[in-house]
């Protein structure tokens, strides 16, 4: 038990001291550039598919759920779409999102980080004299902050787009009415809140997944078990920040 | 010249390595040999950085390397080359982008400079004509010599090599020892070599250092060992000399 709780915070430590390699100085600016290129499609065009696809149906079923359970004459239908815009906007674009993408972008940087490591590519790079954890792991998080906020819009706009679709080819609700309350009472600072938080949520995807990856012993079998435990920490970790940032910031 | 003294290494409370002390000679070719687990290995990755000694030290043209801050530590890996067991090539580069990456973080070359260089050391290996080829559509000795490349681009002073015949058929295994003797007599780098293939000792090896669970046993010249009055040793080397008498 003991023993546990010492390694908890070993590895904490452990990770502040890999953030701040990630984080100091490149060797030359061009190289991680490059790389900043490549991971901008690996981490981020690479998922546009699949928070369109997740996003159009999560918006349609949303919409239908609502309008289902809205029965009661006193409730106003407006708010149907009133519930599915702030539905996206505030949760499913921001949390949703990012648990889908902690599994798909999570576990690929994880599982890249740990082969590399395990196929000595990560040692040869040190013994070059480069700074591994940075020169692999700050385009990364560059790529995921740029691109998680891009992600977050999409998700938004077409997981809307999916409760307009029901509405116009299913009878569940109104166009018009479903329209109206789009527009009903929208606060701006929902979006900067949910910028925030897709921010974060990023940055705890990216360097945990990385963390997992890049500390690697043994072979193949570690290599997926970090993979794992990437997607289930950076899960956790998303998880217990949105209710600690919805505290702090909408309340 | 690389000198070890007296290193030690722990791993938890397995003790790998015990006491070794070593000069190796400068612009020649080093060779450690030693049964698998015997702390070869966890010696050559301890002289370059990758292990930090429980105790001792390790200098490089007697500057000491150990112990020393991070920024002095990048200059010198920058004058080290090293083959890796496995070849080590970034799997999302190409043979070409593999072989420039050292120019590409520590030169200021222009980029046609930099591929003609890259061209001319995969040359000097043998490789032509698969430049765009990713590692893994390259062979076991093309992946090697693409790693030989790549080690020698930027030409370094010290070039180390990690069972650089491992996994590879015997006339291969010949000829990387041979373009890697070739390598060393041109840009007479002091090299480093770990490896249990006795064909390779008796080929390319000025100087060799038996170690035998974690401590050196016996370390001398190509021409010594085969009368060396080590038991280890010849225990070590039976089986390669019965061959040899038997053929």
């Amino acid at each position: 038990m003991i023993k546990k709780i010492l390694d908890i915070f070993y590895n904490f430590g452990k990770y502040f001291i890999f953030l701040k390699r990630v984080v100091s100085k490149p060797e030359k600016a061009k190289p991680y550039f490059s790389q900043i290129i490549k991971e901008f499609d690996k981490i981020g065009l690479n998922s546009i598919g699949i928070v369109l696809i997740v996003s159009i149906f999560m918006g349609a079923v949303i919409t239908l759920q609502t309008a289902i359970n809205f029965i009661n004459p006193i409730v106003p239908r407006t708010l149907i779409g009133y519930g599915a815009r702030d539905m996206m906007i505030l949760e499913f674009s921001s949390t949703m999102v990012s648990l889908i993408l902690s599994g798909k972008v999570g576990s690929n940087i994880a599982s890249e980080l740990g082969t590399m490591r395990i196929t000595q590519q990560i040692d040869a790079l040190e013994i070059m004299g480069v700074n591994s954890a940075g020169y692999l792991v700050l385009p990364k998080i560059i790529a995921t902050l740029v691109f998680f906020p891009i992600l977050y819009v999409l998700s938004v706009i077409i997981g809307i787009f999916g409760g307009w679709l029901v509405a116009y080819f299913f009878d569940a609700v109104n166009v018009s009415v479903f329209t109206a309350g789009l527009k009903m009472s929208f606060i701006p600072f929902y979006i900067t809140y949910s910028f925030i938080k897709i921010l974060i949520f990023g940055f705890i995807i990216c360097t945990l997944s990385a963390f997992q990856g890049y500390y690697v012993e043994g072979g193949s079998v570690e290599v997926g078990k970090a993979s794992t435990r990437a997607v289930v920490y950076s899960s956790i970790f998303i998880l217990m920040f949105n209710v600690i940032l919805t505290q702090l910031l909408l309340t | 010249m690389v000198e070890v003294k007296d290193i030690f290494k722990r791993f938890d409370d397995k003790e790998v390595l015990k006491g070794i002390s070593a000069v190796f000679v400068p612009g020649k070719i080093n060779c450690t040999i030693g049964k698998s687990g015997s702390g070869k290995t966890v010696l050559l990755k301890t002289i370059v950085g990758l292990e930090n000694p429980t105790k001792g030290s390790v200098f490089y043209d007697d500057r000491e390397f150990t112990g020393s801050k991070t920024k002095f530590k990048k200059e010198i890996r920058r004058e080290i080359g090293m083959v890796f067991q496995g070849g080590a090539l970034f799997d999302s580069m190409t043979v070409l982008e593999n072989t420039i990456f050292p120019l590409d973080m520590f030169t200021e070359m222009k980029t046609e400079e930099k591929i003609e260089r890259a061209v001319v050391s995969l040359k000097r290996v043998g490789l032509e004509n698969v430049e765009q080829k990713y590692p893994s559509e390259l062979s076991g000795g093309m992946q090697k010599r693409a790693a030989i490349a790549r080690a020698i681009v930027n030409n370094p002073k010290y070039l180390f090599c990690d069972e650089p015949n491992s996994g590879l058929d015997p006339i291969t295994a010949g000829k990387i020892d041979e373009l890697i003797k070739d390598i060393v007599e041109e840009f007479k780098m002091t090299t480093i070599i770990n490896t249990h293939d006795m064909n390779s000792v008796f080929d390319i090896a000025d100087k060799i250092i038996f170690i035998h669970n974690g401590y050196k046993f016996w370390e001398g010249g190509r021409d010594e060992i085969i009368n060396a009055d080590n038991e280890e040793l010849q225990i070590f080397m039976k089986p390669f000399l019965s061959f040899k008498h038997k053929n």
